[in-house]
């Protein structure tokens, strides 16, 4: 009984929960007489965030990062595998029943020229949704876009300008507000600042950070710059070729690496230091295509501690320490 | 109430009405545009320039490029857009110089105006010098130089490779046609077969191992990082004096950055070259340059070793730029940030451009533009704090401070 409890406690912790999440993407639709080719974005994912907590979700381009972070949205459909939100399937629940749950749920897209309707003004931008999901009374509806403005940081005056008289950071600023505006529980972002600045970029981390204390939203954070992932987020995973390789706290994942493209990826990120040159760990070659993976583990033709048992059977994600799991041949007993 | 009022504009409440303009002041701008770049343009495609109007003396001969108080202007309808604004740096032989700044600073078009490349009618060289030491031991200026001389230079002597590897190579033609043009337009007596040699030995030094598969492939048949691999060894082709790299590293991904920084740098001491580098990424910075410069709407405001800009750097904009970089050994909780953005390139004020982002900003720094101060013989940085008037209001605030907390 305590023990039953006790799950369900876990369980209510997190506000999102991925079960094995595959989402393959046919080649061609008609294969008659052919076996069906596959495109394996995501290949059995599985993870779990806790409410009011990051995590941060990195990789290489085309290790299917944002991918996950769309299929969670059924922005794109499932093909196998569960997505359980605030304790519903998401991959279950009928067209009705998702559109009444959007607003919780709100996405920040990568580049903030292309996201914004160039012939919307900024108010309407951001109040849309709004109006269409009822978040507040209409009485109160421009008095509560202002609110959100001016928590993103955006003047009250840019209500009626347009969003090609933004520079970058701004624009961002407006995606964010879009998304708030909803009052969302759980918030991913894919890649918000790679199109930014520098010192912008510091501007908008220091807005995402703020508004998550403020209101407690639960971030999935996708991006390919470590430094900025572990700034943000408390719990990190490591995407490569469509799997998860390694999965566990910020801290243990940043002192004690353990999959060997963690430790490479770590290395690449160059330091801002000039004496620390050139001790790093080079990764040959390119990401293999995700039509025909290498044979057991992908990492494998990229790894330079490859064994032959790598390329006979696929390592499967294992806990070693407390939450810190790994796919890696190089740990397991067998 | 008129019939008509409901369609004139909202008067917004705080909304800076001077950023647009009238109709009529932008045919104004125009007309004056069209004269001025009438006269540059005049200058440009004079015939017959003789030889001895662009040669100039190197101020010091270790250096291949000078750049000597260079302005590049665009001139567009809603006013002059001073992109590089005085810009006095050089290129010494075999090292790697980095440029950093955020975007719209104008590192890209400083570099742009070393290759005669600037988007011309609008954008024009206003004034300065860019002097070249050439491989035959001349000198030239390059913003004197006529297009057909320039030919010979450019993607010769000089070579430039591109942020994006994706726009850049042409789609329609396969890898080794693209590459062979190179050899075949800038080396005399070069045959088809001597080309495709020289490609092929290229592909060979930028770490293809399948370099004959390569050879016939289109560029959409590779990945990011193999293109711009393509691309260094297009640009090394011809063994170049000098290589621009602009961003080369922005449109990839981490692990392939480690791989074509690491390349470049191999490059650069195989064919005993220079390397102009331009990024915005402070950590590229460090990692392979010998000197920074650091740039902010269109002037340089820091220059020196790139351990003496790492260990003690002077401007607030270098300071703050570092300290806003995440993944350092910070304990605080947030991130310092830079306030505000960059100005409007257009009617730059006459003083400090970085005044009213600057947490020590005085009353001088909004009165004039900062001299030039020099630290060592490399490190030069463009701020009121160091000097004169600031430095005194400086003092005296240190002075106040420290009388306060003896107060207490």
């Amino acid at each position: 009984m305590a023990i039953e409890l006790m799950n369900q406690n876990t369980s209510t912790e997190n506000i999102l929960e991925v079960h094995n999440l595959k989402k393959y993407y046919p080649l061609s639709k008609f294969s008659i007489g052919k076996r069906k080719a596959y495109v394996k974005a995501v290949d059995d994912v599985s993870f779990n965030i806790r409410k009011g907590t990051t995590m941060g979700l990195v990789g290489e381009s085309g290790c299917g990062k944002t991918t996950v972070g769309r299929t969670i949205l059924r922005l794109h459909d499932v093909t196998s595998g569960k997505v359980i939100f605030n304790g519903m399937d998401l991959s279950k629940v009928s067209s009705g029943q998702l559109r009444k749950m959007r607003p919780q749920m709100q996405m920040i897209f990568q580049d903030p020229y292309s996201s914004l309707s160039p012939r919307l003004p900024i108010g309407e931008i951001i109040g849309e949704a709004v109006k269409e999901h009822k978040i507040v009374p209409k009485s109160k509806y421009r008095s509560y876009i202002l609110k959100v403005m001016q928590d993103c940081g955006l003047q009250p005056q840019y209500f009626y300008r347009y969003p090609h008289e933004f520079s970058g950071g701004q624009r961002q600023r407006i995606s964010i507000a879009r998304a708030v505006a909803l009052k969302p529980k759980f918030i991913i972002c894919d890649e918000p600042l790679s199109a930014l600045d520098v010192s912008i970029q510091a501007q908008i981390i220091n807005l995402m950070k703020d508004l998550q204390e403020q209101y407690g939203y639960t971030y999935l954070f996708i991006s390919h710059d470590l430094s900025v992932v572990e700034y943000l987020s408390d719990t990190i995973g490591v995407m490569y070729l469509g799997s998860m390789v390694e999965i566990g706290k910020k801290k243990k994942i940043f002192s004690n690496p353990m999959h060997p493209y963690t430790k490479a990826l770590l290395s690449a990120v160059p330091k801002s230091n000039p004496d620390e040159k050139m001790n790093r760990i080079i990764l040959e070659g390119d990401i293999p295509s995700p039509i025909k993976p290498p044979s057991g583990c992908k990492f494998r033709t990229r790894c330079q501690y490859a064994m032959p048992v790598c390329a006979e059977k696929a390592p499967i994600l294992k806990e070693y320490e407390d939450g810190h799991k790994t796919a890696c041949h190089l740990y397991s007993q067998d | 109430m008129g019939l008509f009022d409901r369609f004139k504009t909202k008067k917004i409440e705080g909304v800076d009405d001077t950023m647009y303009l009238t109709l009529r002041e932008e045919r104004r701008i125009t007309k004056e545009n069209t004269k001025i770049i009438k006269e540059f343009e005049r200058q440009k495609n004079r015939k017959h320039v003789t030889e001895a109007e662009y040669l100039t003396q190197m101020r010091d001969p270790s250096n291949v490029v000078e750049f000597d108080n260079l302005h590049t202007y665009f001139f567009t309808e809603v006013g002059t857009v001073k992109a590089v604004n005085g810009v006095s740096f050089d290129i010494p032989q075999g090292k790697i110089v980095g440029v950093v700044g955020e975007s719209g600073c104008g590192k890209s078009v400083t570099s742009l105006s070393l290759m005669q490349l600037v988007q011309a009618p609008q954008g024009q060289i206003a004034d300065g010098s860019i002097r070249y030491q050439a491989g035959n031991g001349k000198c030239y200026d390059i913003t004197k130089m006529p297009k057909d001389q320039m030919l010979k230079i450019r993607g010769k002597e000089i070579a430039m490779i591109f942020q994006e590897p994706m726009t850049s190579l042409n789609p329609v033609f396969r890898i080794g046609e693209q590459m062979d043009e190179v050899v075949l337009l800038h080396v005399e007596g070069a045959t088809a077969e001597s080309a495709k040699a020289r490609s092929i030995e290229m592909l060979n030094l930028v770490g293809i191992a399948d370099e004959e598969k390569i050879y016939k492939n289109y560029p959409h048949e590779l990945s990011g990082g193999m293109r711009q691999r393509v691309m260094i060894a297009m640009a090394l082709a011809c063994d170049p004096r000098l290589i621009i790299a602009d961003e080369p590293t922005t449109a990839l991904d981490v692990t392939i950055q480690a791989q074509i920084l690491e390349l470049l740098r191999n490059v650069k001491d195989k064919i005993n070259g220079s390397i102009m580098l331009i990024t915005h990424d402070l950590g590229v910075i460090a990692e392979m340059a010998d000197n920074v410069v650091v740039m902010y709407a269109g002037r340089i405001i820091e220059q020196g070793t790139v351990h003496e800009i790492f260990k003690e750097p002077k401007h607030p904009y270098t300071i703050g730029l570092m300290k806003s970089k995440p993944g350092g050994k910070l304990k605080e909780d947030r991130l310092y940030s830079i306030k505000g953005q960059v100005p409007n390139p257009i009617n730059m004020p006459d003083f400090c451009y970085f005044c009213n982002r600057c947490d020590h900003a005085m009353n001088i720094c909004s009165k004039e533009y900062p001299n030039m101060v020099k630290f060592s013989p490399d490190h030069l940085t463009a701020c009121h704090l160091y000097y004169g008037e600031g430095l005194q209001e400086q003092n005296q605030k240190r002075m106040q401070n420290n009388q306060s907390e003896g107060k207490e």
